[in-house]
């Protein structure tokens, strides 16, 4: 029987601690709708979305209604566009990014993922042209995302892809200066990347999932904080202990949603993705749960090991909570979308190096990052460069976000709106150059530890 | 469907009678109830069956949440899965 206490911790966690579920995301297949005329191939992709996600943010809102939790996001992703554009006959994809952003609007969702290309090894024509499409469709559309995966643990670093995304990056902030290059936040450049990530903007359907999948996102920062309120001095095996426990119960909210959007929508189920998403909101930050373990800021010396207890112990509570467990499943550490992530930047106490080694023990990357818009291409590639050779040699999901703000300089604060918050302009080092590392392209080989068979 | 219909809110008369009302009139079977009034605050959790009922739980949410609003309380009903789920395993 449930008690009291527990009706009223559960309501306390959603009305006080922020709990909610960050997003529903349906995977939709793509493979079905190639054709090499680009007209038929934007209808077929059309109606495949709208059709399959009909009744998806409607769904969303019932159970949203019923359970009493909040589902902030229901998004929609797809096989990457590279992949099912390559037969068109066509010099652009900036027409497929527009029809998903039709059809985005036409079901109601808040994001649409997988216009993307998987070019860690090499590129097929269709890749070329997908990326070189990318700055023109970020600009030209509202909710689609981008993505680039560029490295693997198999495969290595592909360094031509690698100087490419910064121009990419850098000419998507150029067509998008008048909105704060947003262009840039909807841009993710990957190594190792997921095939059935929920959250955005790197999310894309992987050509080994079925046809619909249903993947749900937890959140909870806030709910994880205010268990460690009340641990102050406890040693670090009741601090890994209690943030099991609410993980635990976290998960398991996301498992009942999944469980539910799946069969109402006749959509099998995939995973629950195991992520702390902060919000640039109060209460709701994983910055405050690192300083909670008794760092007076995030980035003091103890932020990385703190950062990897509390990564370590979501995945373990959560496992256990749910049946299928995937994506990036690790605590994000975005910086503009984290209220205390934004006060430390802003105080001095966390810098770009420090969040490089904070990325080595836990999901995603340097994420959501104003950089001053003199940054070059090749200094962001040597960024990429960077983050790709930690994911790749420690055989784990890292990804760069870096959003070099045409005009603005170190000091300044650009706002991005909504949930992509807002971002002191963080100092990056680019008075020594990486020009003549980045223009010798090419692979860096794959590392001893992909050979594991 | 097992409901959890919890009200919270300033102290006054009928607030039971208010809440039991509707779900009387829509056919809802109340199970247990807890209630208690802690410095002059109104706190109750009502147990609820809705198996036999016809309506549909978010057009009874609805009724209560403008119930409550009418009488200066805050009434959250929800499927008591979200309960079990959290705190069973």
């Amino acid at each position: 029987m449930i008690t009291i206490e527990d009706i009223l911790e559960t309501n306390r966690m959603i009305t006080e601690n922020k709990l909610d579920v960050r997003t529903i995301t349906m995977g939709i297949s793509l493979r079905d709708c190639a054709h090499p005329n680009m007209r038929d191939f934007c209808r077929n992709v059309y109606d495949k979305i709208t059709k399959s996600a009909e009744f998806l943010v409607k769904t969303g809102e019932d159970i949203e209604a019923e359970y009493g939790v909040p589902i902030i996001n229901k998004r929609i992703s797809v096989t990457p566009v590279a992949i099912v554009a390559d037969s068109c006959k066509a010099e652009s994809y900036v027409p497929v990014a527009e029809t998903l952003d039709r059809a985005a609007k036409a079901v109601g969702v808040n994001f649409i993922g997988g216009f993307s290309a998987l070019v860690e090894k090499g590129y097929t024509s269709g890749d070329r042209i997908l990326i070189e499409s990318i700055p023109q469709a970020l600009a030209s559309t509202d909710l689609v995302c981008a993505s680039i995966n560029l490295a693997s643990t198999k495969a290595g670093i592909n360094m031509d892809a690698v100087r490419e995304a910064g121009e990419v990056i850098k000419r998507t902030a150029e067509l998008t200066r008048d909105r704060q290059a947003i262009g840039c936040a909807k841009l993710v450049i990957f190594a190792n990347a997921p095939q059935d990530n929920p959250f955005m903007a790197g999310s894309f359907h992987g050509v080994s999932e079925p046809d619909k999948v249903i993947n749900v996102g937890v959140s909870g920062p806030g709910v994880v904080k205010h268990a460690l309120e009340d641990l102050k001095g406890a040693n670090f095996t009741e601090v890994a202990e209690t943030v099991k426990k609410t993980a635990f119960k976290i998960t398991r909210v996301g498992q009942l949603v999944a469980q539910e959007a799946s069969r109402r929508l006749g959509v099998p189920f995939g995973i629950i993705d195991l992520s702390l998403a902060p919000t640039p909101s109060v209460g709701d930050s994983v910055a405050r749960i690192l300083e909670e373990m008794g760092l007076e800021a995030c980035g003091a010396p103890g932020t990385t090991a703190a950062l990897a207890l509390l990564n370590d112990a979501v995945k373990k509570g959560g496992l256990m909570a749910s049946s299928h467990v995937g994506g990036l499943s690790g605590a994000f550490i975005p910086v503009s979308e984290d209220e205390g992530m934004i006060h430390a930047v802003k105080q001095g106490s966390l810098s770009i190096e420090k969040l490089e080694a904070m990325t080595c023990v836990c999901s995603v990357g340097l994420d959501m990052i104003a950089v001053s818009g003199d940054v070059s291409a090749a200094t962001l590639s040597g960024i990429i460069a960077d983050e790709a050779a930690i994911g790749v040699v420690n055989n784990k999901t890292t990804a760069v976000r870096l959003i070099p703000v045409p005009n603005a300089k170190v000091g300044d604060t650009v706002e991005f709106g909504g949930l992509l918050g807002y971002c002191p302009v963080v100092p990056v080092k680019n008075q020594w150059s990486s020009e003549a590392f980045i223009a010798r392209g090419g692979r860096i080989p794959a590392p001893v530890r992909s050979l594991t068979n | 469907m097992k409901l959890i219909v919890t009200v919270v809110g300033k102290d006054r008369i009928g607030i039971i009678a208010s809440v039991t009302k509707i779900l009387a009139d829509n056919n809802v079977n109340i199970l247990s109830i807890n209630q208690n009034i802690l410095n002059g605050f109104f706190n109750m959790i009502l147990f609820a069956e809705a198996s036999e009922s016809k309506i549909q739980l978010v057009d009874l949410q609805r009724k209560l949440r403008e119930q409550g609003e009418s009488i200066g309380v805050e009434i959250k009903t929800q499927h008591q899965d979200i309960f079990d789920v959290m705190h069973k395993i």
